[in-house]
Formats: C-alpha cells, sequence, structure tokens
C-alpha cells in the first residue's frame, strides 16, 4: 500500500471515529462499540475499495455493501458521510425523530444503503442474493458485509453460509469483526461459537484470518479476496470492540450505550489527538 | 406513585414467583434488557442464555417444558413473535406445551432502535396461533399478577411487555390486585361511548377519558389486557350500554386488539367502532414521545376520536 494512501485511510478513520461518538452522543442511544470495532474495515471499503458514486447511489454496476449487524449504522453512516452520500452534519440527528438516519440502516429513506438491517442474521443472506444475481447477470459488481461474530449464533448466518458456497459465489467477500464481545459478555461465555476459522472453512469459504485495524492486511486480504475463484472469501477480522477511546476498549459495557458529557469530552479529547497527529503528517 | 417498564416488574416477578423447581428461564443475549438477568443472578442454574438463536431458543425451550418443566422465553417482540414465529407454532403451540413467551419491546415506544425493532405486528401473528393466549399487562402491579397467573396454569402464552417506564394504573409493583385473565377491567365507568385499551394506551386513555369528562362526555375505559381469549361478554356489553366503541393500541391496527373486538362486535351486537393505533405503517427513530405524537396515539388523538365516532353514533 502506498504510504500516501495509507495515512488518508488513517485521516478517514480518524474522522469516522469522531462522527460515531458524536452520532452517539447526540443522540444518547446506538452501539459505539461495534461501530469503533469495525472503523478500519468501513474506512477501507468507502476510503478506497468500493465502487460506488454518491452522484448515482442507485447504478445497476456498482459494488453492494451490506451491514450484516446493522446496529453498527453509526459506522456505517459515518463512513456514507466521508464518502459524499450525505452531509456528515446529518450525523448530529441520528435515531431523532424527523432524521433519515435511523438508529438501523434504512434502505428506503438514506442514500448510500443498500439494505435494511438490524435484525441479526438477515443481512448477509441478502448479499448472497445481490451475488447470485451479479452472476446471473453477468455484472462485475463485486458484494461486501460485514457480520458480528455474535451474530453468528444465528442460524440464517449458516444457512446464507451454505448457500454462498453452494452457488459459488466469489464474487462476495464477508468480515466477520472478531471482536470477541456481544451483549451479555464474551461471546465464549454466552455461547460459545468453538473456531470460527474452522468452521467458516468447513462451509466451503476461503478464509482469511487478519488484524482488522491493520490496513495492508485488510488490502491483502480482499485483494486475495479478488483471486480466488469458485468460493466466496471471508476475512476473520480480529478486532477490539471499542477501538480508539481508551475507556471502551473491549469493553462489552460499550456495546449498545452512550456517553454522557464528560465521557463524551474524555472521548473527543484523544480522538482529536489522534486525528491532529495524523494531520500534521499530511 | 413511582413509574416501572412491564419488563422490570417482569423480571422482579420471575424471581419473586421462581423459587420452584421447575421454572427455567431462556434468554437471547438481551437478558439486561428483558430483565431476566434478575432472575439469573438469583437462580443461575435454571436460567440459560441460547445466544443470539431465537428460533432455537423457543423449540429448546419447548423440549425443556416435555420434561415437566414451566418454561420462560424471552427476547425482544420482534425476535420472539416474529422471527421466531413458526418455531413458536409448531414446536409451542402445535404440541400444546407449556412455555411462556414473554417478549419485551414491543410497540414504538422502543424509540430510537427504529422500525427495524418496533413490533407492531405480535399481537396478530400470536392471536392467530391455536393454543396460544395472548396478554398485555398496562403496569408493574398487573405484570406481576399476570405472571404470577400464567406461571400457575398450564399451556402456551404470550406475554407482551413495553421497554418504558410506565404510571401504575392498578397500584405499586407489590400490591395484590385482583385480576383474572380474560376478563377485561373497567378502569372507568361510563355510558356515552366505550375505549377499549391495552398496554400503554390504557394509561393514555386514562388521560383522554379525563379530557372528555370535562367536556361533558362519559367514556367508560376497559383495560384489555387479555386479548385472547378476549373477554366478549365486556365488549357486547359495551356495545350494548354505550353503543360506540374506541380501541386503542401500540400495534398495527390489522389484526390485533381492534380487529380481535371488530370480530365479536360484527359476529354478535355490532356497533359503530374505531380503530385507534399504527396506520398499517412502520415506525421510526425518535424520543417515544414524540413517537406517540407522530402517529397520534396521545390522549389528545384518542379525545379527538372519540368525539368524531360520537358524531356518527
Ligand atoms: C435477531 C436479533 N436478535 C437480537 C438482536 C439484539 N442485538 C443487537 S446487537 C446484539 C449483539 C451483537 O453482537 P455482535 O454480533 O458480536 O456485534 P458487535 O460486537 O460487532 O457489536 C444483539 C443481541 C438483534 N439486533 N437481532
Ligand atoms: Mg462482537
Amino acid at each position: 500500500m502506498e504510504q500516501s494512501t495509507h495515512l488518508q485511510l488513517k485521516l478517514f478513520a480518524a474522522r469516522m471515529r469522531k462522527l460515531i461518538i458524536e452520532g452517539v452522543y447526540s443522540a444518547q442511544s446506538g452501539h459505539p462499540g461495534g461501530s469503533l470495532s469495525s472503523t478500519e474495515i468501513f474506512s477501507y471499503l468507502y476510503g478506497e475499495k468500493l465502487r460506488v458514486d454518491p452522484a448515482t447511489p442507485e447504478n445497476p454496476d456498482r459494488d453492494r455493501f451490506v451491514l450484516s449487524k446493522g446496529h453498527c449504522a453509526p459506522g456505517l453512516y459515518a463512513a456514507l458521510s466521508l464518502r459524499g452520500f450525505f452531509d456528515p452534519c446529518n450525523i448530529k440527528d441520528f435515531r431523532k425523530c424527523g432524521s433519515m438516519l435511523q438508529g438501523h440502516p434504512c434502505r428506503a429513506c438514506i442514500p448510500g444503503v443498500d439494505m435494511s438491517t438490524g435484525s441479526l442474521g438477515q443481512g448477509i443472506s441478502t448479499a448472497v442474493g445481490m451475488a447470485m444475481m451479479g452472476k446471473l447477470d453477468k455484472k462485475d459488481y463485486r458484494v461486501y458485509s460485514i457480520l458480528g461474530d455474535g451474530e453468528l449464533q444465528e442460524g440464517q448466518v449458516w444457512e446464507a453460509f451454505m448457500s454462498a458456497a453452494h452457488y459459488k459465489l466469489d464474487n462476495l467477500t464477508a468480515f466477520i469483526d472478531f471482536n470477541g464481545l456481544q451483549i451479555d459478555g464474551k461471546t465464549d461465555d454466552v455461547m460459545s461459537l468453538g473456531s470460527i476459522e474452522a468452521k467458516v472453512s468447513a462451509f466451503g469459504w476461503h478464509m482469511i484470518p487478519v488484524d482488522g485495524h491493520d490496513f495492508e492486511a485488510i488490502e491483502a486480504a480482499v485483494s486475495e479476496a479478488e483471486k480466488t475463484k469458485g468460493k466466496p472469501t471471508m476475512i476473520v477480522a480480529k478486532t477490539h470492540k471499542g477501538k480508539g477511546v481508551s475507556f471502551m476498549e473491549d469493553q462489552a459495557g460499550w456495546h449498545g450505550k452512550a456517553p454522557n458529557q464528560q465521557e463524551y469530552e474524555q472521548a473527543m479529547a484523544e480522538l482529536d489527538a489522534a486525528l491532529a497527529e495524523l494531520e500534521v503528517q499530511a | 406513585m413511582s413509574k416501572m417498564a412491564t419488563r422490570e416488574a417482569y423480571g422482579k416477578a420471575l424471581v419473586e414467583f421462581g423459587n420452584r423447581d421447575d421454572v427455567v428461564v431462556l434468554d437471547a443475549d438481551l437478558s439486561k434488557s428483558t430483565m431476566t438477568a434478575f432472575f439469573q443472578k438469583a437462580y443461575p442454574d435454571r436460567h440459560f442464555n441460547m445466544g443470539i438463536a431465537e428460533g432455537n431458543m423457543m423449540s429448546v425451550a419447548a423440549g425443556m417444558s416435555t420434561c415437566g418443566k414451566t418454561a420462560f422465553a424471552s427476547t425482544f417482540a420482534i425476535f420472539a413473535a416474529e422471527r421466531a414465529l413458526e418455531q413458536v407454532r409448531n414446536s409451542i403451540c402445535y404440541p400444546n406445551l407449556n412455555v411462556k413467551v414473554c417478549a419485551t419491546h414491543s410497540g414504538i415506544t422502543v424509540g430510537e432502535d427504529g422500525a427495524s425493532h418496533q413490533c407492531i405486528e405480535d399481537l396478530a401473528t400470536m392471536r392467530a396461533l391455536p393454543n396460544m393466549r395472548v396478554v398485555q399487562p398496562c403496569d408493574a402491579a398487573s405484570t406481576r399478577a399476570v405472571i404470577r397467573a400464567v406461571m400457575n396454569t398450564d399451556g402456551p402464552f404470550y406475554v407482551r411487555l413495553g421497554r418504558l417506564a410506565v404510571e401504575g394504573v392498578y397500584g405499586e409493583y407489590e400490591d395484590d390486585i385482583k385480576f383474572e385473565i380474560g376478563k377485561a377491567n373497567t378502569i372507568r365507568e361510563g355510558s356515552d361511548i366505550t375505549i377499549i385499551a391495552s398496554g400503554l394506551m390504557v394509561q393514555q386513555s386514562i388521560a383522554a377519558v379525563d379530557m372528555l369528562k370535562e367536556k361533558g362526555i362519559n367514556a367508560r375505559l376497559l383495560d384489555m389486557h387479555t386479548i385472547k381469549p378476549i373477554d366478549v361478554a365486556a365488549i357486547e356489553k359495551a356495545s350494548t350500554d354505550t353503543g360506540a366503541i374506541v380501541t386503542v393500541e401500540e400495534h398495527n391496527i390489522l389484526g390485533g386488539l381492534g380487529g380481535a373486538v371488530a370480530e365479536v362486535l360484527s359476529e354478535t351486537r355490532p356497533c359503530i367502532l374505531k380503530r385507534i393505533g399504527m396506520k398499517d405503517e412502520f415506525g421510526k427513530s425518535g424520543k417515544p414521545e414524540a413517537l406517540l405524537k407522530l402517529f397520534n396515539l396521545t390522549p389528545e388523538n384518542i379525545v379527538a376520536a372519540v368525539e368524531e365516532t360520537l358524531a356518527k353514533k
């Protein structure tokens, strides 16, 4: 990865994190933890990879993205706004009555949102449908999706994995945000998943484990996915929930909780400092 | 009187009455929201977190109940009554098993999470299942009574609970109240019109009845906490006595309380009926109070509907 691209992506991520905290704070509800753990994945996709254009959000040839773990809408909205789909200042109205930025992604009301999600397990199936039609219609768009590790407990996820392998959907690349946490605690304690890597491979997917906060690793995995023929690719991204805000990191309690004013100020101070450091380099 | 959410009363009642070996509780990664976490703390051996897998949870609960257990299965209403609908039907209702599906976060007052999480169809889906009984308490005291009753009544139940802290209608949580499943409670006596409400809409309707009184309209108010089997006698009596009925529910006007009342009236004692609820549309994100306004579920809206209905009487 070129150094300038790498820096741009880091800036994208730093700005995303601020918008995520801004949104959840002003709504006084929403999900910061998983939005922050997926920030680098969102940044790579919307800052670099996806062939999408805010001027033509319905272009039938565009790449698709489905946020299967729809509660991480703050992350998606931050990424879409930085990509130019709408003004980032909309984030302040997140979850408010009359705002287009619904608590969970809403395809019918937000430009750039390819699928309404929020009920865990369904998004990945819709991504399978999009990838199947890419094959049928002989289009070269690619379909991306992010799942939560807790989300993997839904049986539907495995039905989706099975069908994606069966139909040899090499135009489908999914990420598992492997942060080890869900609402009631550690995934290992609530309902252990065993080896996610082994299970995904056994379901016929090409599986690539990466550090989910490392842009170079993410890029390498995505391009390996593009070169992989005859099967879909799963990028199992080891992450830290709440990444970037010291007191939220690896804390299940910050799954779906808004910071109070003091916590907000501390979070913003940390994120501002991180952004300033990158801006100096730019 | 202090406010308490019906989900909190549910969590407390599970602990209060669940000190017996046959009671088991299942949850799907939402135990702090459904408040089955209280039970987990009190009786960790009999609480099972099934992870984010609601369909599996319902069928597992069915299996447990065949071993002589009284199983309570909880998650948000949208996942209990809709994602797992077919499991509830075929694993629980068809074999007529002793499972209590206790669903929290029903209706639009879920608030900020938005339409994907606001269940406004569960009264319709659950009511349509043979063997299923459907109950929606409006406050903490009646929730306690309902949980005690369903724990001691064999067979499937759907209990619809809310997220918001609400005013007491019958008293405080710990008050022993007169409460019978299947029998509507008359909250206000009146002869001009009858308002039939359920859940949080009972509180909204009490405010409406008081406003109507000032306008010289005497409205009867029934708390129709049991949607199925519905209190046919109370509905027929309301029709005969008052000749006009308004139903109020935090649910789609199709298939829920309004639908159930309409079915009774049209077969036995027709009178003019107005259904207030979600008008076959999805909810939105926002603060619960703002949403009640947006979707016309305030006391003022109920007053207006009553006046409109009286004009047609
Ligand atoms: C079908 C369904 N069941 C339950 C929920 C409630 N819920 C929202 S987020 C969540 C935990 C998700 O954990 P995970 O997938 O690991 O997400 P992350 O850690 O990335 O935030 C749950 C149970 C839901 N949205 N959908
Ligand atoms: Mg997780």
